[in-house]
């Protein structure tokens, strides 16, 4: 498991990984969002909150179909999936590592970014808290429709049709605390329900994504 | 009785191929499958490494002793030889690589990225991950693809070793690789007969 978790992160950070690409991508929609909006600092740091979530969201979907996609072409996942390792384990490992590549370097880039969005002072930690609490629930929902859609030419497109609807309770309730914290109103609320959904998913969808895993390998 | 296969039906795009085939592989034998393309060799091998639940039929034997390789060999090419092969030896919990790289020749290749190798020897590195598996049935899908002369000898050279220990192999291959201990089996006589199939099926 941690060979696998350490050769994933290896593989991403070597040339022709994806690390950063979402990375980037984050980068130029927090760049440019003020000058489509134009110059109207109020403006924007009332939808900054907001912006910041979508952009995060929307730079983990880009990264989604490299998750189990390139290990099927070169054969590894047919190979991994004859290992002594419980292919539960291999998605949770590949989920992990997607989340280490994609969602914290995005909660780490988010305070900096925030700042080209006139994010109000009292936002700025609500917004890494959602995203730290959120971001796992994208790398395991993704992992999940990345293993529905091994296997498919061109399943990209098929992949975020399935995966967009289920990333919207997680985008309402993370954009939620981040827009609650900006205003300086309680977050109990929204947070509790992201908490609850990322421990959720992260303890059902494994098994989920192992089931659809098996029957694609076929 | 190391493995042991009954009466099994293997279906490939929701038609049925082969059926009834039935096989034992003992500790340091070799089994070669042989018949035409689209017979259902890979079909037959992938059900034998539990890729692919069979139709019908048994498989017993198999559960965690199987070290597999297809005609991709699940090679990283941003990753060098050395690292390729501890990966694979680290899942199976082992880590001694270097009678694989010598077996297989690829002590001088050893700090290339694999992505820089030839056909061939991308071949052999695949091939020496069965090396490091530990595990005792190689279920081999031809094993000899874009290999040379001088490769296959290596590659039989491993396969008697591995017999020799007590290991044993199911492969499909055409060529014959001078195994004089294996034998062989003809997979066309249990080619499965046309039928159609229940309405039902295409729904469940």
């Amino acid at each position: 498991m941690r060979a696998l978790l350490l050769r994933d992160l290896m593989l991403a950070i070597r040339a022709g990984g994806g690390f950063g690409l979402g990375l980037a991508f984050f980068l130029i929609v927090t760049v440019l969002v003020p000058f489509g909006v134009g110059p109207q600092t109020e403006l924007l740091s009332r939808i900054a909150p907001g912006i910041l979530w979508i952009g995060a969201l929307l730079a983990c979907l880009l990264s989604l179909d490299r998750i189990l996609a390139l290990d099927w072409e070169d054969g590894s996942l047919d190979l991994l999936a004859t290992a002594p390792l419980p292919m539960e384990g291999i998605v949770t490992i590949k989920a992990l590592a997607h989340w280490i590549t994609t969602g914290l370097p995005l909660v780490l880039a988010a305070p900096v970014l925030g700042v080209l969005l006139s994010l109000p002072i009292p936002a700025y930690q609500w917004v890494v808290i959602s995203l730290a609490v959120g971001t796992p629930a994208l790398s395991v929902i993704g992992t999940f429709g990345a293993a529905l859609t091994v296997g498919l030419k061109r399943g990209g497109l098929l992949m975020s049709l399935l995966v967009l609807p289920l990333y919207v309770p997680t985008l309402i309730f993370g954009a939620e605390v981040a827009r609650r914290g900006a205003e300086g109103l309680t977050v109990q609320t929204p947070l509790l329900l992201l908490a609850g959904i990322s421990f959720g998913v992260i303890a059902l969808l494994p098994f989920a994504s192992a089931a659809v895993l098996r029957i694609n390998l076929r | 009785m190391v493995l042991t296969v009954r009466d099994l039906a293997v279906t490939r795009g929701g038609l049925a191929i082969l059926e009834g085939v039935s096989f034992d592989l003992k500790a340091g034998e070799a089994l070669v499958l042989r018949g035409p393309n689209g017979i259902g060799k890979t079909t037959l091998l992938r059900s034998v490494a539990g890729l692919q639940p069979p139709e019908g039929g048994t498989v017993t034997g198999a559960e965690d002793q199987i070290a597999y390789a297809a005609h991709s060999d699940g090679l990283k090419a941003m990753l060098s030889v050395t690292e390729n092969l501890k990966f694979w030896a680290s899942v199976f919990g082992l880590s001694d690589i270097e009678s694989a790289l010598v077996a297989f020749d690829l002590t001088e290749l050893r700090n290339r990225m694999a992505g820089t190798l030839s056909a061939g020897q991308k071949r052999r590195l695949g091939l020496a991950r069965l090396m490091v598996t530990g595990r005792p049935i190689w279920v081999l899908d031809e094993p000899t693809v874009s290999l040379d002369a001088a490769s296959v000898a290596l590659f039989a050279e491993a396969v008697r070793a591995h017999l020799q220990q007590g290991g044993s192999a199911l492969m499909a291959t055409h060529i014959d690789l001078g195994l004089d201990e294996a034998r062989v089996l003809d997979l066309t006589p249990f080619k499965a007969a046309p039928r159609t199939r229940q309405m039902d099926e295409a729904f469940l």
